[in-house]
C-alpha cells in the first residue's frame, strides 16, 4: 500500500505530457516481434523505409502477451495514431472487435481478413502468395536436374500450404512427371524460429533426392537455405529478397512484398483507401527475384518462360489455384 | 523465539525487496538511456491512473490470485506445486469443452459449468504428480514441470487436430457461443455519460478470484482439512502420529491446487479470449510462485502481491507502447522483482533480522 | 593461596540473544588434571557458554584465559589451536568415512592424503594403547556402535593435540557399560593431565566422576563446589531453586485385568532390515511396564506400531480384541478410537507441531472429535478454551493457549502432549522418554502424572533411555535389545547391574546371548 501511495506521489510531481504528434502511423508486430528476419521484420523496413523517404515519423511496438493484441489497438487509436497497421492473421479478430468503438481511425491487417461489410475502417492486405510460388515453383523444376524438388513450410496452417500448393503447381507445369515432398516444421507459433528442425527437414528431403529446395517458413528457413548450401543444392528464399544470403546458392526468392504494403499504408496516412485488397503479380504484390546474385543460377530460357506465365497470369490465361478457397490441392496432398 | 515482529515479516520484507528491484530497474533503464521516472510515471499512469488501465492490471491480477492460491495451498502440505502452468493450460481445455459442446441458457449457469470444467480438468492433471510424489516418492517438482510440457504438447494436438475451425490459420479453438460471454468490468460499470473500463479485459473471474481468496483462507485456518495440510506440511512425522494419512493429503491439497489453477482460464479463455488459444497462461502459473512466496503463503497476501505483479504487467505494457524501451528490457524488471520479492527474500530478511535483535537489545527510548 | 595457573578461566562472560539473556557475567575456573562437571536444567545457558569457549557465538562481554594466558576465540579453529577439544552430543562425523580418514578430517598434513593417513595410524595406535580407546582405524564409521563413535570424537580431538576436552551430554546414547567405559577412558586422560568439561543433566554423573561441579540456572553461575562436598540433592536444588523430590512416592501396584497383549511381533523397516524380531509382551491395569534399552533397539518401532502408524505382523489385542497392524484400520485415529493414548518419543518431531499454537496442538491428533467441529468448520472457540482449561490443569507455563509450541520450554511442550493425552482419559498409555530435555521440576510433575494415571487403573507402557527413570517409576521392567524382548523382570527384585548386562545382549544369568535368548522367546 505504502508503495502505491509512493508511486502515487511521485506521479502527480510530474507533470502530465503524455502524448504523441497526431496522426503518426502506428505499427504493431505479432507476437514473433520485431526482428524474426521475416514477415515482422519486413513490416519494420517497409516502415523505416518511408520515415526515411518522407521525414515522418512511426510508433511500434512489439506484443507480449495476447491480451495486449486489443490493448495496443485501443491505445494507439485513442492516442491518435492513423493508421495503425498491423501484422500477421491473428491480428484480425481484435481488429474486428475493436474497429467499431474507433470510426475515425483506419486499421490495417496485413495476412489477417476483417469483414469490410462490418467494419468499414479496416483494410485487409491479402496477397496472392500461390502465384508468387507458382512461377518459383517453374524455375525450381527447371534448375533441377533430379526431376525430385521440395518444400519446407513453417507452422502447418493454410496459408502456407497455399505457398506450398502453387509452388507445386508451378513444378507440374514444367515438368508434369517431377516429384515435389513438402514438410511442415510444426503446428505452433514456434515452427517459424526453429532453423535447426528446418535443415534436417532439408537433409532428410536431400537424401530423397530434391535437389531445389523453397523454404516458407520465416525464421526456420535460414536454416533451410543454410543445409542447402552446404550440401551443394539450390534454395529458394520467401518474403523479401534473401539471394544475397548464399549467393550462387539461393536459385531465387519468392517475394512477398509486405515492406511495400506497409510503407505504401503508411504513405496514405489517413486518407487510406479500406476494404479488402489483395495483392498478385498484377499489383507487383508477390513476384520473383532476380539480382546479380543470382544471375548465374537463371539463363534466359528460364526467365523467358517465368515472363511469360506470369504475363500470362495476369491475363487470366492460367489459373492457379489457391489451396485456401476449398482447402485442396490438385498438385500436391498434405 | 521468534526474531522479529510479524507486520516487519509480512510487509517490511517484501518492501524493502520491492525498493530494491526498483532501484536496480531504475539504474537498467538509465544505462539503456532512459530516465527511470519518466518510466514509472508511465507505468503508475498507464496502469492505475485510467479505469481501463484498471481494467488490464485487475485482469491480469486475476490470474496471478489463482496461480497464487494454487502455489500456497500446496505449499502449505510443503509440495512446491510448479506445474500451474500446465494445469491452467488443461483448465483452459475444460472451460473450452464446457462452453463449446454444452447448450448454455445464460452467462452465470456458464460460469457455474466453466468453473467445474477448469477446475476438474486442472486438478485431473494435479493428481497424477500428486500421485506419484504420495506413493512413489518422484519429486513433485520434477513431475509438475514435466507436466507442463505435456500439458502443452496434449493442447497442441487437441487445437491443431480437434478443436480449430477448418480453414482457421491460428491454433485456437472456434469462438465461443455468445451466451457464455462473461460480463466485462465494462459491461458491468459503464454508463452512457461515465464510460469505464473501455475495452478492458477485466471481467467477473475477479470476483470469483476473490471469492476464492476467501475460501482458500477458510480452508486453510478454519476446517479439518486445512489444520491436515498444514499439519503436514510442518512435520510429517508428526502427522503420521496424529493419524493423518501423507498420501490422502497430498492427494487432496494438490487436486485443491490444480483446481485453483485450472480456475484461471476462467479468467483468460472464457473471459478475455471467448476461444482457446495456444498460450493463454503466458506464463501466469509460474508468476504465481512469486505471488505466493511474495504473499507469504496468506490468502491477502497473495491477493496484494498478485495486484502488484498486475500492475507491473500492465505497467510493462504501457512502457512497450510509449517508450523505445525493448521489450526484453522490460521482461527483465519483472524478472527483477520475481527474483528479489522471491528467491532473494533471505538476501534482505536476514539483515533486517539482525536490525531488530539490535534496536531490542539497546535500552528503550533514546539514549540522549 | 598459591593456586597453580587455571586450564581455563572465564571471567564475566555475558551472553544476550535479543532479549533472552543466555549467559550472564559467568566465571568458572578449571584446574588442569581435573574433571569439571557443568549441570543445569534445559535452557540454563550451559551450551551456550560452551559455544563462547568453542568460538561458534562471541561473547558480549568477558574475557578467556586459557593457562593463564588471555585468549581471543573468534572460531572454532582459534579453539582448536588453543589444545581446545570438544565432542558434541550429536557426532560430527562422515558416516561413509573411515575412522582413520575422519580422525585426519580438516587435520591433513598438505595436499596428500597418503602421509597423513600413516602418521595419524600411528598416533591413533599410541593413543588407543594410552587411554583404553581401541577403536578399528580402517572400520566406517556408519558400521560402528554409537559407543566406539564416540571414541572416534574423543580420538578426533586428541588427534588435534587437546589439552582441554568439552563432552556435551555424552551418556545420553550409551548403554550403561559403555558410559562405564567411557568414563574409565575420562579417568586415564585425567591422569594424563588433561583437564576435562562434562556438561550433564545426571546428577549421578557428576557425582561419579567430577572433582568440581558448577551449578548454571538461567543464564547464572548460581555455585561451584567440590563434588565431594555436596550431595544431588543440594545440587537439584541449586539447579531449580527450591526442594525437589527426586525418588517418586508410590504405593505397590495393585495390577488387575491384561489389557494389552502383544505377541510375536515382527517389522521390517523399508531397506528390509528388521527391527522386531518376535516381541511379545503384555501389560495389565494398574500397572506400569517399563521398557529398558540403549535408544535403536526396537523401543520406538514397537511404539509406533501401538500407536498405529507403523506397519507390523504378529497379534495385539487390546482388551482381548485383535487389533489391525496394517491396512485401512491401522491408523493412529483408530487406536485413539479404542483407548491408546500417546505420548510419543518425540515430542519436536512428532507429539508437536512446533509451528501451531498450543492450543492447536491441544486437539491434535484427536481433532476430528465431533466437540472440535462446528458444521464444516472446525470450532476454534471451543478448542481455545479446552486448551486453555488443559494447561491450567497441567500448570503449563506460561498459560498462553495462543503462543507456539516452539515458543514452550521443553518441559512445558511436554505438559502439553501429557495434557492432551492424559485428559482423553486412556485405558492404555504408551509414553517415550517422557522426560528427555525436561527440567527436574517438570520431571517431578510428569512422574507424578504418570504414578496418578497408574493408580487411577490405567495400563502404561513407559520406554525410557533412562534407568534411573526405569527404576523409579516401573512395576516390570522389560528390557530390549536388538529387536527382542531379552527379559522381564519385577522392579523390586533386580538392579542396575543386571539389566545393564540385559540391556548389551547378555541374561540376566550372563550365559545366554541374544541369539539363544530369541529362540526361548
Amino acid at each position: 500500500m505504502t508503495l502505491m501511495q509512493k508511486f502515487l506521489g511521485a506521479a502527480a510531481t510530474l507533470a502530465l505530457t503524455s502524448g504523441a504528434a497526431l496522426a503518426d502511423p502506428a505499427l504493431i508486430y505479432d507476437l514473433g516481434g520485431k526482428f524474426d528476419k521475416s514477415f515482422n521484420e519486413a513490416a519494420f523496413n517497409g516502415a523505416t523505409k518511408w520515415a526515411e523517404e518522407t521525414g515522418g515519423s512511426f510508433k511500434d511496438i512489439e506484443l507480449q502477451s495476447e491480451a495486449q493484441r486489443e490493448q495496443a489497438l485501443r491505445r494507439f487509436a485513442e492516442a491518435g495514431f492513423n493508421p495503425v497497421v498491423t501484422t500477421g492473421f491473428s491480428m484480425s479478430t481484435p481488429i474486428a472487435s475493436v474497429a467499431a468503438d474507433y470510426p475515425d481511425t483506419k486499421f490495417v491487417t496485413i495476412d489477417g481478413y476483417v469483414d469490410p461489410a462490418e467494419h468499414p475502417n479496416v483494410l485487409s492486405i491479402l496477397f496472392a502468395e500461390h502465384e508468387g510460388s507458382y512461377l518459383v515453383g517453374m524455375l525450381a523444376a527447371m534448375a533441377s536436374k533430379s526431376g525430385t524438388v521440395s518444400f519446407v513450410g513453417g507452422m502447418d496452417i493454410p496459408l502456407i500450404r497455399k505457398f506450398a500448393c502453387g509452388y507445386a503447381q508451378g513444378v507440374k507445369a514444367v515438368n508434369p512427371d517431377a516429384t515435389v515432398i513438402s514438410n511442415m516444421t510444426g503446428t505452433t507459433p514456434a515452427a517459424w524460429n526453429d532453423p535447426v528442425k528446418g535443415s534436417e527437414l532439408t537433409k532428410a528431403q536431400i537424401s530423397q533426392g530434391s535437389d531445389v529446395v523453397f523454404a516458407a517458413a520465416g525464421g526456420t528457413g535460414l536454416g533451410v537455405l543454410q543445409t542447402a548450401a552446404d550440401e551443394g543444392i539450390l534454395s529458394i528464399g520467401v518474403d523479401s529478397n534473401q539471394n544475397y544470403l548464399f549467393p550462387g546458392k539461393v536459385l531465387t526468392s519468392m517475394l512477398k512484398r509486405v515492406d511495400v504494403a506497409t510503407a505504401e499504408a503508411m504513405a496514405a496516412g489517413a486518407d487510406l483507401e479500406t476494404g479488402v485488397k489483395a495483392l498478385g503479380l498484377a499489383e507487383d504484390g508477390v513476384g520473383y527475384a532476380l539480382d546479380d546474385n543470382n544471375a548465374s543460377l537463371i539463363s534466359d530460357d528460364m526467365k523467358a518462360a517465368v515472363e511469360d506465365a506470369k504475363a500470362k497470369i495476369i491475363a487470366g490465361e492460367i489459373s492457379v489455384h489457391d489451396y485456401s478457397s476449398d482447402d485442396s490441392c490438385p498438385a500436391i496432398s498434405f | 523465539m521468534d526474531k522479529m515482529p510479524a507486520w516487519a515479516d509480512a510487509f517490511l520484507v517484501p518492501l524493502i525487496s520491492l525498493i530494491l528491484a526498483a532501484l536496480l530497474s531504475a539504474l537498467v533503464i538509465l544505462a539503456i538511456g532512459e530516465s527511470p521516472t519518466e518510466a514509472l510515471k508511465l507505468m503508475v499512469e498507464g496502469a492505475l491512473m485510467r479505469s481501463a488501465g484498471w481494467g488490464y492490471t485487475l485482469y491480469y491480477a486475476t490470474n496471478f490470485i489463482f496461480t497464487g492460491l494454487a502455489v500456497s495451498v500446496a505449499f502449505h502440505a510443503r509440495m512446491f506445486n510448479i506445474g500451474g502452468e500446465g494445469q491452467a493450460t488443461l483448465g483452459g481445455l475444460g472451460v473450452a469443452l464446457v462452453c463449446l459442446y454444452l447448450p448454455w441458457p445464460h452467462w452465470s449457469l456458464a460460469l457455474i459449468g466453466a468453473s467445474l470444467g477448469a477446475a476438474a480438468f486442472g486438478a485431473l492433471w494435479a493428481l497424477i504428480p500428486a500421485w506419484l510424489q504420495a506413493k512413489r516418492g518422484s519429486h513433485i517438482v520434477i513431475t509438475t514441470i514435466m507436466f507442463n510440457f505435456i500439458a502443452a504438447a496434449l493442447l497442441n494436438y487437441v487445437l491443431v487436430n480437434l478443436l480449430k475451425p477448418a480453414g482457421a490459420m491460428d491454433p485456437a479453438s472456434a469462438t465461443f457461443p455468445d451466451a457464455t460471454h462473461l460480463p466485462t468490468f465494462q459491461q458491468m460499470f459503464s454508463t452512457a455519460d461515465n464510460p469505464l473500463f473501455r475495452g478492458a479485459p477485466a471481467n467477473i473471474s475477479f470476483f470469483l478470484a476473490l471469492i476464492a481468496c476467501v475460501a482458500v483462507w477458510l480452508l486453510i485456518w478454519r476446517t479439518r482439512l486445512g489444520y491436515e495440510i498444514r499439519a503436514l506440511g510442518h512435520s510429517e512425522s508428526a502427522a503420521r502420529y496424529a493419524g493423518i494419512s501423507p498420501v490422502r493429503i497430498i492427494v487432496i491439497a494438490m487436486l485443491i491446487s490444480g483446481g485453483l489453477s485450472g480456475l484461471m482460464a476462467v479468467n483468460t479463455t472464457m473471459g478475455e479470449s471467448e476461444r482457446l488459444l495456444m498460450n493463454a497462461t503466458e506464463g501466469a502459473g509460474f508468476i504465481g510462485i512469486a505471488v505466493a512466496l511474495m504473499g507469504r503463503n496468506h490468502p491477502f497476501g497473495v491477493l496484494l502481491a498478485a495486484l502488484l505483479f498486475g500492475f507491473l504487467y500492465q505497467g510493462g505494457a504501457e512502457l512497450a507502447l510509449w517508450t523505445s524501451i525493448p521489450r526484453e528490457l522490460i521482461v527483465v524488471i519483472q524478472a527483477l522483482v520475481i527474483l528479489f520479492t522471491g528467491a532473494l527474500d533471505n538476501m534482505v530478511r536476514m539483515p533486517l533480522e539482525r536490525l531488530f535483535l539490535l534496536l531490542r537489545r539497546t535500552p528503550k527510548g533514546p539514549a540522549e | 593461596m598459591t593456586d597453580p595457573v587455571p586450564a581455563i578461566e572465564l571471567k564475566g562472560i555475558s551472553k544476550a540473544f535479543g532479549p533472552v539473556q543466555a549467559n550472564k557475567d559467568i566465571s568458572i575456573r578449571v584446574m588442569p588434571g581435573t574433571i569439571h562437571g557443568i549441570i543445569g536444567e534445559n535452557g540454563a545457558g550451559k551450551s551456550t557458554l560452551m559455544s563462547i569457549l568453542y568460538g561458534f557465538y562471541k561473547a558480549d562481554a568477558g574475557e578467556v584465559f586459557i593457562s593463564g594466558k588471555k585468549t581471543e576465540i573468534p572460531d572454532s579453529q582459534a579453539a582448536i589451536s588453543a589444545g581446545i577439544g570438544m565432542v558434541f552430543q550429536h557426532f560430527k562425523l562422515v558416516q561413509n568415512f573411515t575412522v582413520l580418514e575422519n580422525v585426519i578430517l580438516g587435520a591433513e598434513d598438505g595436499g596428500l592424503l597418503r602421509p597423513s593417513l600413516a602418521k595419524a595410524r600411528g598416533t591413533l595406535k599410541k593413543l588407543a594403547e594410552e587411554y583404553e580407546l581401541s577403536v578399528d582405524p580402517d572400520a566406517l564409521v556408519e558400521n560402528l556402535s554409537v559407543g566406539h563413535q564416540q571414541r572416534v570424537e574423543i580420538l578426533k580431538a586428541l588427534y588435534r593435540q587437546a589439552d582441554i576436552l568439552i563432552l556435551d551430554e555424552p551418556t545420553g546414547v550409551l548403554t550403561p557399560a559403555e558410559a562405564d567405559h567411557l568414563f574409565r577412558i575420562l579417568d586415564n586422560l585425567r591422569a594424563e593431565g588433561k583437564t576435562i568439561i562434562l556438561i550433564t543433566h545426571k546428577l549421578r554423573e557428576i557425582m561419579e566422576i567430577t572433582d568440581t561441579v558448577s551449578v548454571m540456572r538461567r543464564g547464572k553461575m548460581t555455585a561451584t563446589v567440590k563434588t565431594s562436598e555436596t550431595s544431588p540433592e543440594d545440587l537439584a536444588e541449586l539447579m531449580v531453586g527450591r526442594k525437589v523430590l527426586l525418588r517418586v512416592d508410590k504405593t505397590p501396584a495393585k495390577p488387575g485385568a491384561k489389557l494389552l497383549e502383544v505377541t510375536d511381533l515382527h517389522l521390517w523397516d523399508e531397506n528390509g532390515v528388521e527391527r522386531l524380531k518376535g516381541v511379545s509382551l503384555d501389560l495389565r491395569a494398574g500397572e506400569v511396564l517399563g521398557l529398558a534399552g540403549v535408544s535403536g533397539n526396537g523401543q520406538s518401532e514397537l511404539l509406533e506400531v501401538l500407536g498405529g502408524y507403523a506397519t507390523a505382523t504378529g497379534s495385539v489385542r487390546v482388551n482381548g480384541k485383535e487389533i489391525a497392524l496394517s491396512g485401512r484400520d491401522c491408523t493412529g485415529q483408530a487406536r485413539r478410537a479404542i483407548g491408546i493414548g500417546h505420548v510419543p518419543e518425540d515430542r519436536q518431531h512428532e507429539g508437536l507441531i512446533l509451528p501451531y499454537t498450543a492450543w492447536e496442538n491441544a486437539c491434535f491428533g484427536y481433532h476430528r472429535d465431533p466437540s472440535y467441529q462446528s458444521g464444516i468448520l472446525m470450532n476454534n472457540a471451543a478448542i481455545r478454551e479446552d486448551a486453555k482449561g488443559k494447561m491450567e490443569r497441567f500448570d503449563v507455563r506460561p498459560p498462553n493457549p495462543n503462543l507456539a509450541a516452539r515458543n514452550f520450554s521443553g518441559g512445558n511442550q511436554q505438559k502439553i502432549v501429557l495434557a492432551r493425552e492424559i485428559e482423553r482419559n486412556p485405558d492404555i498409555l504408551l509414553i517415550g522418554q517422557p522426560t528427555r530435555g525436561v527440567d527436574i521440576g517438570a520431571i517431578e510433575f510428569i512422574h507424578q502424572q504418570i504414578i496418578r494415571l497408574r493408580d487411577e487403573g490405567k495400563a502404561i507402557l513407559l520406554v525410557s533411555v533412562e534407568l534411573d527413570e526405569i527404576f523409579s517409576l516401573s512395576d516390570r521392567i522389560a528390557v530390549m535389545f536388538d529387536g527382542q524382548i531379552m527379559g522381564v523382570r519385577d522392579a523390586a527384585k533386580t538392579d542396575q547391574r543386571e539389566l545393564g548386562l540385559m540391556m548389551a545382549g547378555i541374561t540376566g544369568d550372563g550365559t545366554t546371548d541374544a541369539a539363544k535368548a530369541a529362540q526361548h522367546g
